[in-house]
């Protein structure tokens, strides 16, 4: 019934899909105007179809239908009711489904909000939308099929993986990255509407500028959330592994920050049309290969994806959207001329251009990393991986001068810069080199982290001065305090100055990411109970082993006590100030899984991070081995990001109109 | 006149960075084998930075905890590379599975692998019930 039910809502979603396309072609061709009120209608109903699908497939999954190939699969029944509903996103066909759901939301709103407003433009954008719902409802309709049936019915399901249990965070990453992915259809989908429909509308930038904001904000959350689980859960203390699957996250989140720069130049100085069109269909045309990446298995082996039509079926939606898109872009280029050029070097538009062109060579370098291996598999057979030290050694510099960019554009002015602008550059410069000279000073030797901290303490101080700028002259001319001007900055000014709090969180997260890489200390010890060993400034004593069973698993637990050294102690006689904390690294042994899953102990301060693991322990001997991990500053990544979403939350805020 | 200086600066920037790139991408490919075709690279293989996978292979895992000295041997039916490794077996280290190696091979015919990677595929198989 289910399964019925399921399959029947995909269909007619899909056959929605289809007609609405149709009913806009014909109502187009005719011009009919009732072809945008079918489909808006046709956008109802697609979104109507698909709730269905997914509530359907969230009761096979809460009620543990195990007749569902789907259900069987990722869950048991064991699994937390928590985790049966986020086992919707827990494979392919699933979270496909969810992509749908999103794109069908998207749908109805943008046909809501602007089918009396853009009444001309609107029908080529919601084509656009339809047939990208087109071919991700036809995959779950067909080849993907959540909803197939098994010939037998198990008494129990496998199982979700683990890894994926063992976190809250995976409730929620997967959904957010997706309202990111999927977020970015709209401007693209406004953007080939203004190609395709045969005359530049400039409007097309203004219009969805909230929405990619919107889907920066999400993926961005997504990326640090994707971050942390893996921090969170893995085990080896680090948060990012240049893995293809956060690659396929991280390279259209490249694409998109350029293009929120550089549709502001757009708008400022009607510069970088054609720019900003190719931009967001290559932000599009990434988050499809990200979600193909991700999802068609073509990371473990070329050969894996052509067992299932799915990987073949990506390809070509992949090449027939690039294809067409390019194509268009190309065909229109006359019309998307720009009125008048870049003035001069020095100036906030031409370092957005530059910043432009650092953060689409960081997604081309990501790329190439990425799918060298898939190349070289399929040239020559051999297996290769392409390791992170190419991604460090290329993003690393890249990103510095990424930095210096901002820094710079954030300090010059539009147009042209005059000679006081030259001479707060100059300040800036200034103040960043003594900072960071006071950095070596104070014991920080590596001249690749103090090169990169320097280029992060120039954009902080740049931001800051802004801030105080604006501040001044708001206090001048109204006489409020020096705070409430602040205040006010972001009121009179949202994009501008929540984009400078945006750049400041970016500079939190660097310094996180430079003092946690720079600085990392890992061992790994053997201990018996009672016996104490010192990693950096900490102690750890094991107290003992603990055993708990649980519904879904055992768990062995090995509580340390931690103390602190006192620094003030002399040398060689160090002192431990005392225990200040207990952490309680633990092995899981999950039912569905043979081997054991390790849950990580961290104690985390603004100064540094203290990550525990539990690699193994010995009940008869009263043993266990640890690995630990002090990195300094982790925290300053999280909070970073923290800062960088929510001022992207507030950018995007509605606000009413005046 | 300013189009061109403009042109120009971005041709310098475009370049410095693609030399960065290809700088960069040389020297950081790993080559994944197997057993067999190691041995039959032989010496050519010795330095090298190489992902060894095969199957490690039952009764040869031998792990001091003490220590944290950890050998194995990695086969793939035809031939085998003993591995050490400084550390403990990561979770989903088992003998008669599957296990990629990351490290460099060598003259003494030895394995040293400074990591053991752990695949986080999304499929588990159920466990055998008894």
């Amino acid at each position: 019934m289910i399964a019925l039910l399921g399959t029947g809502s995909l269909l007619l979603a899909l056959a929605c899909a289809v007609g609405g396309l149709g009913v806009l072609v014909v109502g187009h061709s005719r011009k009919d105007p009732r072809g945008l009120i079918w489909g808006y209608r046709a956008a109802i109903s697609i979104l109507t179809f698909v709730t269905l699908a997914v509530v359907d497939m969230e009761t096979a999954l809460v009620g543990f239908d195990f007749s569902i190939r789907y259900v069987a699969a990722n869950i048991n029944r064991v699994t937390p009711l928590l985790f049966r509903i986020a086992g919707l996103w827990g494979a392919l066909e699933g979270s496909i489904l969810l992509w749908v759901w999103i794109l069908s939301g998207l749908t109805v709103l943008v046909a809501h909000r602007y089918r009396s407003r853009h009444p001309g433009f609107l029908p080529y954008v919601l084509g656009v939308l339809f047939a990208i719902a087109t071919f991700f409802l036809g995959l779950i309709a067909g080849p993907a099929n959540p909803f197939t049936r098994l010939a037998v019915t198990p008494p129990d399901g496998v199982g979700l993986n683990p890894l994926l249990q063992n976190h809250l965070l995976m409730a929620i990453h997967p959904p957010l990255l997706y309202l990111g992915y999927v977020g970015f259809s709209v401007p693209y989908a406004f953007a080939m509407g203004t190609l395709l429909s045969g005359q530049h509308r400039e409007e097309w930038t203004s219009i969805t500028r909230r929405w990619t904001l919107v889907a920066w904000t999400a993926l961005t959350a997504g990326l640090f959330l994707g971050a942390r689980w893996s921090y969170d859960v893995l085990g080896w203390g680090g948060y990012w592994a240049w893995d293809p699957v956060e690659n396929a996250a991280v390279m259209p989140w490249l694409v998109a920050t350029a293009f929120i720069h550089s549709s502001m130049v757009q708008a400022r100085r009607q510069l970088l049309r054609g720019w900003n069109l190719a931009l967001i269909i290559l932000v599009f045309l990434l988050t499809i290969f990200g979600t193909f990446l991700t999802r068609s298995g073509v990371i473990a082996s070329v050969h894996s994806f052509t067992q299932s039509l799915i990987g073949p079926l990506f390809i070509a939606f992949l090449s027939v959207a690039t294809l067409v898109s390019l194509g268009a872009l190309f065909w229109r280029r006359k019309q998307t001329p720009d009125e008048g050029g870049f003035d001069s070097l020095l100036s906030r538009e031409s370092m957005m251009l530059i910043n432009n062109l650092i953060l689409v060579t960081m997604a081309f370098t990501v790329f190439l990393g990425t799918i060298f291996p898939l190349v070289v598999e399929v040239a020559t057979g051999a297996k290769v991986t392409v390791g992170p030290p190419f991604f460090d050694r290329v993003v690393g510099p890249l990103g510095v001068l990424l930095l210096l960019a901002v820094g710079s554009g954030t300090a010059l002015r539009w147009g042209r810069s005059g000679r006081d602008d030259l001479r707060k550059l100059g300040a800036l410069a200034a103040g960043a080199v003594a900072i960071t000279g006071a950095l070596a000073a104070s014991g920080v030797r590596s001249p690749t982290a103090l090169t990169a901290l320097g280029a992060a303490v120039f954009v902080a101080l740049a931001q800051v001065t802004e801030y105080v700028r604006g501040a001044l002259a708001h206090r001048a001319a109204t006489g409020e305090g020096l705070l409430a001007s602040v205040a006010a900055l972001f009121s009179i000014n949202p994009q501008r100055y929540y984009g400078y709090l945006t750049h400041l969180g970016l500079v939190v997260a660097v310094a996180g990411i430079v003092a946690s890489q720079s600085g990392r200390i890992e061992v790994q010890n053997h201990l018996t109970v009672g016996e104490t060993m010192q990693v950096g400034a900490y102690t750890l004593r094991l107290e003992s082993l603990e055993a708990l069973v649980g519904a879904d698993r055992i768990i062995v637990a090995a509580p340390l006590t931690i103390g602190i050294l006192d620094g003030t102690a002399q040398a060689g006689t160090a002192r431990s100030s005392g225990d200040v904390d207990i952490l309680r690294p633990s092995e899981n042994f999950f039912r569905q899984s043979r081997t054991p899953v390790a849950t990580p102990a961290v104690r985390s301060t603004w100064r540094d991070d203290l990550y525990v693991t539990l690699l193994a322990f010995d009940p008869r001997e009263q043993s266990a081995v640890v690995r630990v991990v002090i990195s300094p500053m982790v925290s300053w990544l999280w909070a970073g990001g923290a800062i960088m979403v929510g001022a992207g939350v507030l950018a995007s805020w509605p606000t009413r109109r005046r | 006149m300013k189009r061109a200086r403009l042109v120009l600066a971005a041709i310098l920037v475009v370049g410095a960075l693609l030399y960065l790139i290809i700088g960069g991408i040389r020297g950081a490919i790993v080559y994944y084998t197997t057993p067999s075709e190691l041995l039959a690279q032989g010496a050519s293989a010795v330095g090298r930075s190489i992902r060894l996978g095969g199957q490690v292979a039952p009764g040869s895992k031998k792990w001091n905890a003490q220590t944290l000295d950890l050998r194995f041997v990695l086969t793939d039916g035809k031939a085998s590379v003993p591995v050490v490794h400084h550390g403990a077996p990561p979770d989903l280290f088992t003998e008669g599975q599957g296990a990629v190696v990351e490290g460099t091979y060598g003259t003494d015919g030895i394995f040293t692998a400074h990591a053991i990677i752990v695949k986080h595929s999304e499929q588990y198989a159920p466990p055998v019930s008894p």
